[in-house]
Parts: C-alpha cells; structure tokens; sequence
C-alpha cells in the first residue's frame, strides 16, 4: 500500500467544512481559485429527503428522538456524532473534564448551531486593557467591523438597533414578537434591574435574496432548514459557491492527518485517509486552509511534524493547543403558576429564544472579571423521549398527589405543560496558557492518527461568574412570583458552573498577534512560521467574549480570505 | 374484542412487526410515514446510525410474558377514555420492548421489576401479576404508585413502577394519539404573529409599542432587505 497522491494540485486546500471553512470556499472560489474542501464526515443538504430531520414527529424515530451516544441531542438534532464519536476518542489529563464536541458532516457544527449571532464588541477586543488579565487582540473593532457587515448583508440576522456601547448593533432583519415566557422572562428582568433586548439571531424572518427561503416558524433550526431560512456553511456558503460556477471540489469522508512541507517548511498540501476505502492520499494545494475547528486544527498541526517544524507546523512558539478556552456556562429554572393549564396554539416560533439579555454590568465594580449574556427558554414545545417524566412532581408545589396512575395523569401533564422558564448564562472566560489540548501519544483513532489530550481548570474568575450569574438568576427568577426549582446550586458544585467545552465554543489553541514569540499566527490569520497556511477556524481568537463565535469566524474567515487573495495576486505566497 | 383479551394479539402484532403496529381500531393505526429502505425509519440519519438501528431492531430481549406484563401496566398507567386511546392504542409496549434494547440500562430494573412483582402476586394470589383480577392488580399497583407512602418492602415495586410510569407516559406522549391529546399544535410551517390577543389578555400582558416597532410584520417578510448605510432597514 503507497499514499495515492492527487493527480493535480489545487491552488488552495480547505480542511474543513464548517463555518470558517465554508467562508474560505466561497471567497476563495469566487475569487477563481481552485478549491479543494476536505471534510471528516458525510455530505449533507437538508434539501434532500434522507438527509431531513426537519417536520419529522417524535415517533419517527424508534426511540422518539432520545439523545444517544451516536447522536448527542438526539435523534433529530442535525449533528452526526457528538460529545462521542466512534473510533475517534480523545482523552484527558487525570483531574481534567473537557467535553469535545464535533460533528462529522458537510457544514460541521453549523448544521445544528443555535444561530446565535453576535459581534465581539470594542472592549472585548482589548479586554487586558481594561482588567489586566489575558491579552488583547492585535486587531480591534474597526478592523472586523465591515466584516460584520459583510457577513450580515450576505448570511442575514435578525435583531434590533440598541445603540448599546460594546454589543455593536449591525444590519437587521426585523426580530419576531416575543413568546408568553418572554414575556414573564422580560417583566421580572426589569424588575430585578436586568434589561432585555430582542435577541439576534442568523435566520431569515424576512426575505434576504431570491434563492433562500423564508422562515416559516417550526423551531427546528437544529434539525437543519430545508429550506434554507437559517445560517449553515452547506445551504449559505459551500453551495452557492459552487452554483455560482466556482470550482468547488468536496472530498468527504476525507479525514485529514496532516498537513506536508517542503525542506523549507512550506506546506506542499494534505494527507487524508478516505473514510470509506481506508486508503492515505496526499493531496497537493499551493495554499492550505485549516479550519477543522480549534481542537482538530492543532492536532493536525501537531501531528505535522518535520525536519523544519520539529514541535508540529506553527508551532515554534510552543503555543498550539495554549490557551484554549470554551464560555462558562449555568442555569436555573422556574415553575409559574400563572402558566398553568395554558391554553395551547403553535409558539414554536424560530428555532431559538425570541429575546435576550446582553451583559449590561460594564461600567459595574465586581469581583470578577469579563460578563456574560443570558439566555431563555420555555414554552409549550414538541414532545420527545423525556417528556411525561415524573408528570406530577410539580404537585409539591400546588398541592396533590405525587406519582399515581390512571387518567389524572393526562390532567398533570397538561397542567403543567409549558409553565417552567428557564434562564442560562453564557459568559467569558479568561483564557489560560495552561489550558490546552496537546497530543496523547499513547493512543491512535481508528484511522492510526494519534489523539488529543486535554488539560483543562476554570480559574476562581470563572467560578465567582457562575455566582454572579446563580444570584442573579435567583432574583430575576424570583420576580416572576413563581417556584424556583432544585436547589439553588452553590459552592459545592462552583454554583452549576458547566464543565469546560460543554458549551462548544471551543476557541484559542492558535491565537492570532504580532510576535510569532508570542502567537501563533499573525493578524491575518496566517502562521507566523508558514506563510501559505491560514487558520480560519476558532483557533485564532485571543479571547472570546459572550459572543458565540461563529459570526466572528465568518467576519475573520472573510477577511482572511481577502488578504489571502491579495497575497497571492502580489506573489507573497 | 376485549379489552384483556386484545393485549396478546397487541403485542403479537408489535414485536413481529417491530414498530409500527396496528391497533384494533382503524382511527388507532400508525400513521402513513416514510418507511425507508429495510423497513427502517426515514429520517435523516448517517450509515452508522442505520446499521445501530437495524441491528436493535433485530435484536429480542423482553420475553412474551414480560410484554404481557407491561402491556397490563401499560393499560393501568394510561387507559384509553370514552374520548381518545391509551397506552396500548398507542403502541406504547411496543415502544418500550424497542427503548429496553436501545437503553441497556433499563433491562435488568425492568426484567428484575417484573420479576418482583410476579412474586408479590403469586405469594398474595397464587397467580402471576398479568392474571390477577383488575382489583387486585389495582391494589398492588396503590402500594407501589405513590412515592413517599411506600412501605420499606414494597420499594421494589415502586422503583418499577415509577419507571414504568415514565416510560409510559413518554411513549404516549410521544405518539400520534398522545400529541393529539395534549393538544400541541406546532410542527408545521405557520407565520408567528405574536401571542394570541386573549391570551395576552388572560395574563395582563400586552406588547409594548417601542417593542413592537422593531419587530417584523407578516406584510414586510416577502420583501427583499435592504439598508442604508447605518443599518435601518428600508424595505
């Protein structure tokens, strides 16, 4: 057996199909290169019937959409693999509790994300400057702002005018109307001092073009649009690229080792095993683009070892796989009474909260650093594996009976059926260089590529925000005259405080500055130590904010893209 | 046909037939889907999911007694009413046989369950839980049905029937007769125009106008966005 290498050699080679990925394929095709897209997982288009998960009812599926070690939330959900995938582990150091989340799929995680879309504000970009802690990025605001803009025009966000400092307002699409349970969740922040705001998210409530769809309200964005309402890199990217007559070639299954050098350290292209023959092909590029998420970007790197890049590609800084960091994480629940015995129509509304709160305690003297954002849920949503648990526990609460059998427990379950708010706080963490990923090697996937190891503590910042954040949680909860329930989680537990990675916006292990001593590539994300391979996934970010990253991976993916082009064109690379 | 005479052909039904099988009444069938290549379920799911799926389905763990079993807790748990079926119009033992095969770690309090509770009878009745009259497996069932009230050695019975409890009550919920009884109208393409008026009115609730400004209107959705140069909307 030989490594089959490509007949050709594309002008650029994408690892990687997601958000950063997608943005690549479409600015460099358009741009008239010759794009290769390598991708872990199977192709996927919501558009094709066996591909949909969309309009589906729970009892298609055997085990009414239970999560399950195959498919993490679920039968439905449009994320093939998970928290767990098959033959491809990961490990962790002993004290350490990283969750990895990947999804192995033509678009990656953008098939199910939550569509949240926000921009990383002026301060967040120079967050050290303000708390002494981190470092600041070696771009600002203005640098990726026409970027923002860019991405908004094309992709499309719904939110609101604010005029708020550091949550920077952009090109909106009209939010919808908030639901009931906002509508208690609005009334109670106020009256703890809170404020709440529509919230902005990347699905199409208006019309944006001609070729995508409209949203028609089912909440399933997660389970991925057929008709593409919602952001995916697949149905706004890699697809229209290709139907704009870019040469787009998509290898899939295609699960990328490393990245291959020169003598004088300059990439030459990609190995790959294919999935499906389990064979190792070289595919040669004259560019490479990685962008397989932070965590599978430094372990390429990592594994791209060489007489030239002795520590792995990129890596004479010591500081692939440093300073990972995912958002902090912690919730709490209420039970309202006036929410009982509803009266039921269709509130299923987009597939995401309607409305938010941003961090509004900037100008605040706390006891920790950075903020957080809160998130909302409730209603009266679509039955699955789970729902009728325990139906008449909340009888504690009004009186009754617990457990029993017979036809009162159809009266309990409507009962109670959509009287229970939620709140959930996502905030940022302050990156460490001693968090990291690096590589475990003492164990190989199935495909012989050895694994990542994670080293990971929150630090007592993180631990005082998730206080903040249960405190918090407990006065706006309280505001709505209802029940809190469980138990109000406490030092014990770092107040609820989710394990690091459980919030899947693993971001940092390549960070982008000015002093290749420091960083690992410049701000253009491009690697300080090989000048035709760019990161466009997460793993530049210096830090992250509140802000789900994946509008800043588009804006940054687009800018990267640009200068690439512009490189090229000046014969720099 | 009975309703204690319907259970064996019920569950005859159910596992020969894997799934989707047919209740005595017409209006109580499985409903037309998407069957996809091998009898498996047609969503979207990847090569590895297809294999799982049809190697669980293949697979027999629960016995025909303890289907018997279970269909007759079901019955208890959820019976069907004057107005809509119940757990076995649903097909909720069928569901079950599946979800024990898919979730390990129901098998042995399930298997173990039922066992303890067949022996309970038999030292009250001489006979197995299944055979017993309705009254008596009622006054079983009122021993290990309310959590809190259960004597010390009846906790086996109740650590079951809890499970079964829930395991019923998802499945029925979860079925097309259960969403009909609950009542949930989603899952359709609609235009959300906001909470229903009465409803507002119900919870002394109305949208504010400084809100309601920003939000969308079902007239603009159709219209092609575009933006001056600060970002308001002009469409």
């Amino acid at each position: 057996m030989q490594i089959i290498e490509s007949s050709k050699t594309y002008d650029v080679a994408i690892v990687g199909s997601g958000a950063g990925g997608g943005m690549a394929t479409k600015i460099l095709a358009e741009a008239g290169f010759d794009v290769a897209v390598l991708e872990a997982g199977p192709h996927f288009d919501p558009k094709k019937e066996e591909d949909r998960n969309q309009f589906r009812w729970p009892y298609e599926s055997p085990r009414r959409g239970a999560s399950s070690n195959r498919r993490s939330f679920g039968d439905f959900d449009a994320a093939y693999g998970g928290w767990n995938i098959e033959g491809e582990p990961f490990t962790n150091h002993e004290g350490t509790d990283f969750w990895w989340f990947r999804s192995r799929m033509l678009g990656g995680r953008t098939i199910h994300w939550g569509r949240i879309s926000l921009r990383i504000g002026p301060l967040d970009f120079k967050r050290n400057s303000v708390d002494g802690l981190g470092d600041n990025w070696p771009i600002g605001y203005d640098d990726v702002k026409p970027y923002y803009a860019k991405v908004d025009k094309l992709i499309g966000v719904f939110g609101s005018k604010e005029n708020i400092p550091n949550e920077p307002d952009g090109f909106f699409l009209p939010p919808p109307k908030p639901r009931l349970h906002e509508m208690y969740y609005i009334n109670a922040a106020r009256k703890a001092g809170v404020p709440v705001i529509p919230s902005r998210l990347s699905i199409l409530t208006q019309r944006i073009n001609n070729d995508r769809g409209l949203c028609f309200y089912c909440g399933q964005c997660s389970r991925a649009c057929q008709w593409y309402a919602d952001f995916s890199s697949g149905t706004c990217l890699i697809f229209p690229a290709q139907k704009n007559g870019g040469r787009v070639q998509l290898f899939t299954e295609a699960m990328v080792s490393e990245v291959t050098t020169d003598k004088e350290g300059k990439a030459t292209g990609v190995t790959y095993i294919n999935k499906l023959d389990k064979k190792t092909h070289h595919l040669k590029a004259k560019v490479v683009v990685l962008a397989a998420s932070a965590c599978s970007t430094a372990r390429i790197m990592l594994n791209s070892k060489s007489s030239v890049h002795q520590d792995g590609l990129g890596n004479s800084s010591g500081l692939v796989g440093r300073y990972l960091h995912d958002s902090t994480g912690a919730s709490r629940a209420v039970f309202v009474p006036e929410l009982m015995n509803r009266k039921i129509y269709n509130e299923d509304g987009v597939g995401g909260m309607h409305v938010y709160t941003p961090w509004w305690l900037n100008d605040a003297k706390l006891d920790f650093p950075r903020g957080y954002h809160i998130e909302v849920w409730g209603g009266m949503g679509m039955p699955s594996y789970g729902f009728g648990f325990n139906p008449n526990d909340l009888n504690k609460v009004v009186g009754g009976a617990i457990g029993g059998y017979g036809d009162s427990l159809r009266d309990d379950i409507k009962k109670y059926y959509g009287s229970v708010i939620g709140i959930s706080g996502r905030g940022e963490s302050v990156p460490q260089k001693d968090n990291y990923c690096e590589i475990d090697n003492e164990v190989v996937d199935q495909w012989g590529i050895p694994v990542l190891k994670f080293n990971y503590q929150w630090t007592q910042h993180e631990v005082k925000q998730a206080k903040h954040m249960q405190d918090t949680f407990e006065e706006i909860l309280s505001a709505t005259g209802g029940t809190l329930l469980g138990d109000k989680p406490d030092a014990d537990s770092d107040y609820g405080l989710t394990a690091p990675g459980q919030i899947i916006h693993e971001v940092g292990t390549t960070r982008m500055g000015n002093d290749p001593r420091d960083s690992v590539t410049n701000k253009y994300n491009q690697l300080h130590d090989c000048e035709n391979v760019f990161v466009m996934d997460a793993g530049p970010f210096v830090s992250q904010a509140d802000k789900n990253p994946t509008w800043t991976i588009l804006a940054l993916a687009w800018r990267a893209s640009d200068y690439l082009v512009d490189q090229v064109k000046k014969r720099n690379i | 046909m009975k309703r204690r005479d319907s259970l064996k052909s019920l569950l005859v039904g159910s596992v020969a037939g894997g799934l989707l099988v047919t209740g005595c009444a017409p209006e109580n069938q499985a409903p037309a889907e998407p069957v996809a290549e091998e009898g498996l379920p047609g969503y979207g799911r990847n090569e590895a999911e297809k294999l799982h799926d049809k190697e669980v389905l293949a697979e027999v763990f629960l016995n025909e007694h303890e289907l018997e079993t279970i269909a007759a807790l079901c019955d208890l748990i959820l019976p069907a009413t004057a107005m809509v079926g119940g757990a076995l119009e649903a097909e909720v033992p069928a569901f079950i046989e599946f979800i024990v095969k898919d979730m390990p770690n129901h098998q042995l309090p399930i298997r173990g369950g039922l066992a303890w509770l067949d022996n309970h009878s038999l030292k009250l009745h001489n006979l197995e839980f299944k055979k017993i009259t309705l009254d008596q497996q009622k006054a079983i069932c009122d021993q290990i049905a309310f959590p809190g009230e259960t004597a010390p050695e009846m906790m086996p019975g109740e650590k079951l029937f809890t499970r079964m409890r829930n395991l019923t009550l998802t499945g029925y919920y979860t079925s097309k007769i259960g969403i009909e009884d609950l009542g949930y109208k989603g899952n359709q393409a609609n235009n959300w125009d906001g909470v229903p008026q009465d409803v507002l009115y119900e919870h002394g609730m109305a949208y504010e106008p400084a809100w309601l400004a920003k939000c969308v209107t079902p007239a603009q959705r159709g219209k092609v966005a575009e933006w001056d140069d600060d970002g308001n909307l002009l469409t």
